[in-house]
């Protein structure tokens, strides 16, 4: 069993898949991956199943030490890694070597980063069908928790274990590469309550922009800005939460659920972010804007199928498979890539 | 006409809507649609939820979509009615209400011009079925509140309520089993735990079975607090008849 040594934990960091579908009825919150999409890509470059378990962290990230050679690709926000002393690349494959260090020390843009490690990722035992961490149990993913200063962490031994090269910096070409859409519109299904609001309210929720509050985590996404009016107020008879669901507390303004996210609860709700968006919203950092737009069910499905299919196909294009023998790391040049507009 | 409506929950989620108020026939139809729709098996669905007037089914719709799961649904719940539920047994569970326990205690009793002392003795008097489990494993959701009790919930929900807080959140209450946000009027506090993964078993109770409160003392929560501890509590259950 080859395995990794913690020896900086970041602030958040834990054992991630998909989440824990099924339990919803017993009071069950899924857990899993914030930012589903980088998620994936990380799998999807280091030749895993989509679903394989991932070290996610936030803000700030881990370093951890390898006994064992590793083949790793590291997603989400850019956390400017390192491998010893040497600039590692974001969203690429690469091998660490026993002995090195591989640091993801701060995420300078977005919020949510997530290393892959190839041959099945992260070894740990699966708790009701899935690795993920649930913090507010204690269970799944890594002892039911975040990781701290020297934890030794088994993975599957990636010897000799082929995996996807798709060259440097392709996901400057990736359509859904969402450093650049960082500003864009967040869609949104309206329902399953928009008929609590006044038209005043709605026209608030989807004219003004909010901003990502401090109190924000993988519970929820909490927003500040222009309170939306509801017509009766916000309570309702509790009923399920779904993910993205957008509840308006009596406060008016918005509190978009997540991952970590009660799976019942009694404020209204105006509207649900689409799937695909997801993405978008978490890796927001605190005062970053949010501006809604509405689109329909069917839209929002079709908008995830077309995102599915891309990735069908660019695993399908792969242009070959390296082996750990082969030297992949090439420094990232970040000046060739597009700036951020400007953030108030 | 349908006994239910489809609400969109986003792409991947739908909310089966049967009643807009909760009763014991909203709740008995809810189960039997939830139990309708797990029996059928359909391909794609992930999560079903049922909760005091629907049913909330949580899909992939990469392998199901929107429109195939609602004629799914249509097809299953056709001449959906509500079957007899059968008696669960009934839980007492012990409460110290008001002081540090219940910080909300005041609010509400002023909320509705009585006394402290007539809040306990509104809560304590009921037998409370449990709806459904939700918001946190071991969560129940608990019809049966008098409705001079009803109070809205708190404008900016708490950022965290202490595990065994026992609440009210407009025509509801019920205990915290976990430390968590929220947005209840707290009026006391249980020793007890509805949900712990190292009991066997992990929970209390289930949807279909009833709780009583009864108030105690801060003495006696700390002589329960220490018999849980010491794993001498003996749990006081009263079995359907």
């Amino acid at each position: 069993m080859a395995k990794f040594t913690v020896c900086v934990p970041g602030l958040l960091t834990t054992v991630q898949d998909r989440g824990r579908m099924g339990y919803a009825a017993s009071g069950f919150s899924p857990s899993g991956v914030m930012d589903r999409r980088a998620f994936s890509l990380g799998n999807l470059l280091v030749g895993n199943a989509a679903n394989a378990p991932a070290i996610e962290f936030a803000f700030a990230g881990p370093t951890l030490e390898f006994e064992n050679d590793a083949v790793v690709a590291i997603t989400g926000a850019d956390f400017n890694p390192r491998l010893d002393e040497e600039r590692a690349p974001m969203y690429q494959a690469f091998v660490v070597r026993a002995g090195q260090r591989l640091s993801m020390p701060a995420a300078e843009r977005g919020v949510y980063g997530y290393l892959a490690i190839a041959n099945g990722g992260v070894d740990v035992p699966r708790v009701m069908g899935s690795a993920s961490t649930n913090l507010k149990c204690g269970l799944g993913g890594f002892e039911g928790r975040r990781f701290t200063f020297g934890d030794v962490v088994n993975f599957h031994d990636t010897t000799p274990n082929p995996y996807y090269d798709f060259g440097p910096n392709h996901y400057r070409n990736d359509p859904f590469y969402h450093f650049e859409y960082l500003t864009q519109e967040i869609r949104v299904v309206p329902g399953p309550q928009s008929d609590l609001f006044t038209s005043r309210g709605i026209d608030t929720f989807y004219k003004e922009r909010y901003q990502v509050s401090a109190q924000t985590d993988r519970m929820g996404c909490r927003l500040d800005g222009p309170q939306i009016e509801s017509s009766r107020g916000s309570d309702i008879i509790s009923d399920g939460i779904a993910l993205g669901s957008i509840q308006i507390p009596a406060q008016g303004t918005p509190i978009v659920m997540l991952a970590d996210r009660q799976t019942t609860g009694g404020y209204a709700k105006i509207a649900t972010v689409a799937s695909v968006d997801i993405p978008l919203l978490v890796q927001r950092a605190t005062k970053q804007y949010v501006q809604f737009k509405p689109v329909s069910v069917i839209e929002a499905q079709r908008l995830l199928v077309a995102e599915r299919d891309y990735y069908r196909n660019v695993r399908a294009n792969a242009r070959g498979r390296l082996t750990l023998e082969m030297p992949c790391i090439e420094p990232n040049d970040h000046a060739g890539e597009p700036t951020m507009p400007p953030v108030e | 006409m349908r006994p239910y409506q489809i609400c969109v929950c986003g792409d991947s989620a739908i909310n089966i809507v049967v009643a807009d108020t909760i009763s014991a026939e909203a709740s008995a139809l809810v189960r039997s649609a939830a139990a309708r729709i797990q029996a059928a098996g359909i391909a794609g669905i992930e999560d079903i939820v049922p909760t005091f007037c629907a049913v909330m089914v949580a899909y992939n719709p990469e392998t199901i979509s929107y429109e195939e799961l609602v004629s799914a649904v249509h097809a299953n719940l056709d001449g959906l009615s509500a079957e007899g539920a059968s008696a669960g047994k009934t839980i007492v569970i012990p409460v110290c209400y008001g002081g540090e326990f219940g910080p909300d205690l005041e609010h509400v009793a002023q909320f509705h011009s009585i006394t402290p002392d007539e809040v306990v003795r509104l809560h304590t008097e009921p037998t409370y079925l449990i709806a459904m489990l939700g918001f946190l494993p071991g969560f129940a959701y608990l019809s049966g509140l008098n409705p001079d009790l009803e109070t809205p919930r708190l404008e900016v929900p708490r950022v965290r309520i202490e595990a065994g807080a026992v609440g009210i959140g407009g025509a509801q209450t019920g205990i915290y089993p976990l430390p968590s946000p929220g947005g209840w009027q707290i009026i006391g506090r249980s020793p007890l735990r509805p949900y712990d993964a190292e009991r066997e078993p992990a929970f209390l109770y289930a949807a279909g079975d009833s709780i009583e409160f009864e108030a105690i003392s801060p003495d006696e929560y700390a002589e329960i607090e220490a018999a849980l501890q010491a794993g001498t509590y003996e749990y006081r259950v009263k079995e359907a008849m």
